[in-house]
């Protein structure tokens, strides 16, 4: 019995080994493309602030608006003032869970496929998305890359051109990689 | 087997605990977010863009500087007065106009060359951003932009009784432009301007020329601004008149348009506001608009090597 409650005692130490571990970049890639046939409209933001968490595949990506780079100042412009308002709403985010997070395993090098869901923060409004991309996985440090689409209006965004010279849906490509 | 109570209790208790450490370190990044915001929001300091739509307001100078690596071009035209009557199409056959390129060097500072057809002058000019407005944690209520502008008159000379010195045909301005943007649909900017002739026609005549600028903004639209520029002088050459304009700006995806009433028939700081020779009463008014499209030539670092 007292070998018995001994190994317990020392398994349960164990236990605390197999701790959460907490991923983080500050310079991760979020690209946005509404580009229509008539317009390029694309731009790319290099800061983004993302992490996540291996045990619980809970992931967050934290984006300022402003910090999106545009080929053409003016059309910069006409983003945040005209369209994502961004001295209203400065930044957009998104926080939710990598569903399959169980099949990866961070220990082992390679690429997994995996969903996402979660919720999605832009101008204001909140919106349910789900997608699908990959981690893949390097010395165990995670790197996400996954693409989605989003419709504009559904984010309160509105203007003349959507629809016509800006496309009615945005893709967006989130391209991590984590410390 | 006899255990006491207490030791089972004991090893019963550390394995609880063990088990409790366990969940103390649950991670949750959604209110680590939140509380990373909330710290953001109080440590952020936002610096104010886009005080003006584009970086001449009327005749004058804005705030507003053209981007790094951007090239922006800038034609403008002036017709003559609306008083010239029926035949002459109440001014539209006649017309004055300037045409420029500015390029922005660095996000402070920007340079630019034009050449107007009245009186044929070239002008050269270099505008630095001093202070920029700011909200947030670092607060600065107004943008501060220097601005020189360099003028040479090609005009050939009437005949003398002096000799001709080459610098006679230059003529100098120096220019603060303070300016603050109130909200998203209303901008002002007060400009106290030194405008310097090399040569003037009376021994009594000054040099040098002071005014002060004063110039709104206000959004009507989405994409349509009401503008007013007034030029007062405090020292003006005889026969001439402070500038007063006002127009409207017209934005589309990649061009500004500006159309304008103003009583200056000249584009360049010194002869808007200094040579003005008409007034507002008089009907001396000449519509006149201002085209300004930006070309894209030193692509910003992020984007070079992106592959969509």
């Amino acid at each position: 019995m007292k070998k018995a409650v001994l190994v317990l005692f020392i398994a349960s130490f164990s236990l605390t080994i197999q701790a959460q571990h907490l991923f983080s970049t500050k310079t991760g890639q979020v690209l946005f493309n509404a580009s229509s046939p008539v317009e390029k409209i694309a731009a790319a933001n290099n800061q983004t602030d993302s992490k996540m968490v291996d045990k619980t595949g809970q992931i967050v990506f934290n984006v300022l608006i402003k910090s999106f780079k545009f080929e053409n100042q003016l059309m910069e412009d006409h983003f945040n003032e005209n369209y994502l308002e961004s001295s209203k709403y400065p930044k957009a985010e998104f926080k939710g869970y990598i569903t399959n997070i169980t099949t990866v395993d961070f220990s082992k090098n390679g690429k997994y496929p995996v969903t996402v869901e979660g919720n999605l923060t832009i101008h204001g409004v909140t919106q349910k998305i789900n997608g699908s991309g990959f981690i893949t996985i390097n010395s165990g440090k995670p790197a996400v890359n996954g693409t989605f689409k989003i419709k504009i209006k559904e984010y309160g965004i509105s203007g003349l051109y959507i629809g016509d010279k800006i496309a009615n849906e945005a893709e967006i490509t989130v391209n991590c990689k984590y410390e | 087997m006899n255990y006491p109570l207490k030791r089972t209790l004991f090893f019963l208790f550390c394995i609880f605990f063990n088990a409790l450490h366990i969940c103390a370190q649950d991670i949750d990044l959604f209110k680590m977010q939140d509380d990373q915001n909330k710290k953001d929001d109080k440590e952020k300091t936002d610096i104010v863009t886009a005080t003006f739509k584009t970086t001449r307001l009327i005749n004058g100078q804005s705030i507003e500087n053209v981007g790094r690596g951007i090239m922006d071009v800038k034609i403008s035209h002036r017709f003559g007065t609306l008083n010239s009557g029926a035949y002459n199409f109440f001014g539209l056959d006649q017309g004055t106009m300037r045409i420029g390129v500015d390029y922005g060097i660095t996000d402070r500072l920007m340079v630019g060359i034009g050449r107007s057809s009245f009186n044929k002058e070239f002008d050269g000019f270099a505008k630095y951003k001093l202070l920029r407005q700011s909200t947030g944690k670092r607060n600065v209520p107004v943008s501060i932009s220097y601005a020189v502008t360099g003028i040479w008159q090609s005009l050939k000379d009437p005949a003398t009784t002096y000799p001709i010195h080459y610098t006679d045909h230059f003529f100098f301005a120096h220019q603060l432009i303070i300016a603050r943007k109130f909200n998203d649909y209303f901008s002002l900017q007060l400009v106290p301007t030194l405008v310097h002739y090399n040569i003037v026609p009376l021994a009594s005549s000054p040099n040098d020329y002071y005014s002060l600028g004063i110039g709104f903004r206000q959004r009507i639209s989405k994409r349509v601004n009401i503008t007013g520029e007034y030029y007062y002088q405090f020292n003006k050459i005889t026969g001439y008149y402070n500038s007063l304009s006002l127009g409207f700006d017209i934005e589309t995806g990649g061009h500004v348009f500006q159309l304008q009433f103003t009583n200056s028939p000249g584009i360049n700081e010194k002869t808007f506001i200094t040579q003005t020779d008409g007034q507002w009463q008089g009907g001396n008014i000449h519509f006149g608009f201002n085209i300004a499209r930006v070309f894209t030539i030193v692509k910003p670092k992020v984007l070079a090597n992106t592959k969509w």
